[in-house]
């Protein structure tokens, strides 16, 4: 440490508590891992999607996401056709448990829809974080930098689909990263690995042969919140009106 | 001029604040800020320097090749091995100490087939009281070809 | 986790159970609300030369600054990571409100308040360096900045900059406030926040609650000092207030009406939060007790003949209420956008703990602070000594 530093450091003591920080490496792309060949986004099939809770607790398990807090979860809709009533929805425990079976009300129709981030394209949350601690990587993620981030939660408040939490442990905020540890090492999420009927699916934009184009292009596709302009990436088949 | 003494001091005094904010700002600033975007680089390391925890299906391939084949001929085609195994990462770095233990098949086929009337209609479910009593399923389905066998 | 335990209705995205802004949130606008307000004020005097609430320019100054010493506090408080809020300046991201704070609280603290009370007491920093012993006599001097000439011109340039400087500051104080009411108006997700309208309200509300503690802290000033009240000042001061209110009243049920009229998808939910939950705190507190109850004092106070006695109790009382009022109002913003879910279908409870890092007590402390920061610099800088002031100043 030279002098001028040193005299800095006596100065002020947020000076100090950067230093562990500014001499971190330069990053380095990893061996094959090429951010600006992918862009990431996941396609769900509401069809598909029976409430096993397995991707709820496979996320736990892959990103040691703390009790009582969630990543992803599964919500239960039941609805009514006509007229329009309040939605029935519940989600006990963020789904980690399965659902219980309830006798579906007559008239009504029930489904399962499983959440999580939606990597948008025009992140509010990014917007709204004022030191750029959640931000979006080149390939297509939001993602958090828990060593930077000051546990103001204004991105907490500014994600309209409630995916974010305070890790209590941290204190910092914290989110689903699609898994990035795994998907850049060219395995899928751990949400999608553990789906049993292949009702989520990881999707990579850039890749042409990639099957969500052609998702895209033969069904009928509907993000969440889609007045919101977030630029949501998680593609919904099968989204009824009800769900927000 | 004498006599605006006393507000140049207190210029003096703002622009060296305004220098030594500049100084130590420079000083703290994280490396390569501002690379990729308003983030720390580092950042994408940190989060993808995470171990996994679940192989994947490509990993189970490598060496229960004959498994899986038996698998994808079958209904269970698309399910993951992890799905009903649990997380075997850590199995795959070293299969010979570390053993997977096999799920108790009465508990875990019910976690997907256990009648619920929010599940797809075309999704196979049963009352497993009622269709089994607590036997085990594995007695008259196998898990990877799970046709009735009796 | 049990949501009933949580106090949850109905359906909520499991991560939004908990509260993420708590009480020191609500003070935080409430808070830099005053010292907006209570600038405004005294820029009213200096400006555009009100005569008539002249006793009151020092103490209003001197008001904003305690104040404002304590505006950061409770955010500070709050963060996850207070060590880390230098990376607000280090790397302030351009498209965050909020990273904007630090610069907005500088400019407006230094720029602005430290320079123009500076340039007001100079002529009295200067004597009290002469006058005083001790180590006293140190801390004047060194506020002189080691410059002791107050001769004719140099007050006369001194008068000149302040006024630039208050020029200045009536603007930086909107933004100051505005730009409070932005960090919340802009958020999209939250359509009880998200209105064109919300730095607007915040700022007349601000200017409201500013007035009235002004108002407030001058009687209690007098009375504490065993002087007479100054009624020709005391009643613009509440001619004032009553003017404000009325238009932050105006733009809050335009907001109302807009609202009810337009029914967006979020209507049926807030509509339903609002008679329920915030129904003591929105329509009791801050509407009927916190607006209406003060907006009829202070107009029976300007139409009816009413005994000077009797209209300081008026005031006395309109001015606690208000201040009551527009902190509910603040509470019912922050506290309220969060009791309801994104997805319109639930609403969880708020419980405000004791004495945690984000709890009552630290609330408390915090707003007991600034008036013992105010009680330190009005024995440091003596307010009262208007007259002096006035002279110096030449007009």
């Amino acid at each position: 440490m030279d002098m001028t530093r040193r005299f800095f450091l006596v100065l002020t003591p947020a000076a100090a508590a950067f230093m562990d920080r500014t001499g971190g490496a330069e990053t380095q792309p990893q061996s094959k891992y090429l951010m600006a060949d992918h862009y990431w986004a996941m396609t769900i099939d509401i069809d598909e999607c029976i409430g096993c809770g397995n991707c709820v607790r496979a996320c736990a398990t892959e990103n040691d996401v703390p009790h009582g807090f969630f990543r992803t979860w599964v919500e239960r809709y039941s609805v009514a056709g006509w007229p329009e009533e309040h939605p029935d929805v519940d989600s006990p425990n963020g789904a980690f448990d399965g659902f219980k079976d309830k006798p579906a009300k007559p008239g009504t129709k029930s489904f399962f829809v499983p959440k999580l981030c939606n990597h948008c394209e025009h992140s509010p949350c990014v917007q709204v974080c004022p030191v750029g601690a959640t931000f979006e990587s080149p390939d297509g993620l939001v993602l958090v930098d828990k060593d930077y981030c000051l546990g103001c939660r204004y991105c907490v408040q500014a994600c309209p689909y409630g995916c974010r939490y305070i890790d209590p442990e941290k204190q910092t905020v914290d989110k689903c990263t699609l898994c990035y540890h795994r998907i850049s090492q060219g395995e899928t999420t751990a949400c999608a690995e553990n789906c049993p009927t292949g009702a989520r699916t990881l999707a990579d934009l850039k890749n042409p042969k990639d099957p969500v184009h052609e998702f895209l292009r033969n069904n009928s596709v509907q993000v969440l919140k889609p007045h919101m302009a977030t630029g949501a990436k998680v593609y919904y088949k099968s989204l009824d009106r009800s769900v927000r | 001029m004498k006599d605006a003494a006393h507000l140049l001091r207190l210029a003096g005094l703002f622009a060296f604040g305004i220098v030594l904010f500049l100084l130590v700002r420079q000083q703290v600033m994280p490396a390569g800020f501002g690379k990729y975007g308003h983030f720390r680089p580092a950042a994408l390391d940190a989060v993808r320097a995470r171990p996994m925890t679940y192989a994947g299906r490509s990993t189970c391939e490598a060496c229960h090749d004959d498994q899986l084949k038996v698998l994808q001929a079958g209904k269970h085609a698309t399910v993951g091995c992890e799905s009903c195994h649990g997380p075997q990462a850590k199995h795959a770095e070293d299969s010979s100490t570390i053993k997977p233990v096999l799920p108790k098949s009465s508990q875990l086929c019910p976690v997907c087939h256990e009648t619920n009337s929010a599940k797809p209609k075309a999704f196979p479910q049963v009352v497993s009281a009622e269709h089994s009593g607590g036997e085990e399923c594995k007695t008259c389905h196998l898990p990877h070809r799970p046709k009735p066998t009796k | 986790m049990d949501p009933i335990l949580h106090g949850v209705q109905g359906f909520m995205y499991p991560d939004e159970v908990e509260l993420q802004w708590s009480i020191l949130i609500v003070l935080y606008p409430f808070i830099t609300g005053l010292v907006a307000g209570a600038f405004i004020l005294a820029s009213l005097e200096r400006v555009f030369n009100v005569a008539a609430v002249k006793p009151t320019y020092r103490l209003a100054l001197l008001t904003a600054l305690a104040f404002m010493l304590v505006a950061p506090l409770p955010l500070q408080m709050h963060l996850g990571h207070p060590e880390r809020s230098f990376e607000m300046f280090t790397t302030p991201h351009r498209s965050s409100a909020m990273a904007m704070f630090g610069f907005v609280y500088l400019w407006y603290l230094m720029a602005v308040l430290v320079m123009e009370i500076w340039l007001d007491y100079r002529k009295d920093i200067v004597l009290l360096s002469r006058s005083s012993t001790g180590i006293m006599r140190w801390v004047y001097k060194a506020m002189t900045l080691g410059s002791d000439n107050i001769s004719e011109r140099s007050l006369k340039l001194d008068d000149k900059t302040g006024w630039i400087i208050t020029v200045i500051g009536i603007p930086s104080a909107f933004l100051l406030h505005g730009y409070v009411g932005f960090i919340f108006g802009s958020v999209k997700a939250n359509p009880w926040w998200s209105t064109p309208l919300m730095p607007i309200v915040f700022l007349f509300s601000a200017m409201v609650s500013g007035i009235a503690l002004v108002m407030l802290m001058y009687m209690a000033g007098m009375k504490a000092r065993k002087q007479p009240i100054d009624m020709r000042c005391l009643d613009t001061i509440a001619q004032y207030l009553f003017y404000t209110f009325v238009i932050d009243f105006s733009l809050e049920m335009l907001d109302l009406i807009h609202r009810i009229y337009e029914a967006d998808e979020s209507f049926k939910s807030l509509d339903f939060m609002v008679h329920s939950r915030l129904w003591t705190s929105q329509v009791i507190i801050q509407i009927v007790l916190g607006t209406l109850l003060p907006l009829a004092l202070l107009g029976a106070a300007q139409v009816l003949r009413i005994t000077a006695a009797r209209r300081r109790v008026m005031y006395s009382v309109a001015g606690v209420m208000t201040l009551i009022g527009i902190f509910a109002m603040r509470w019912n913003v922050v506290i309220g956008g969060q009791l309801f879910s994104k997805s319109f279908l639930g609403y969880t409870t708020y419980k405000l703990e004791f004495a945690t890092r984000e709890g009552l007590l630290p609330a408390i402390v915090l707003m007991i602070l600034p008036f013992f920061i105010l009680w330190v610099l009005v024995r440091l800088l003596p307010p009262w000594t208007a007259a002096g002031a006035e002279t110096a100043r030449g007009h």
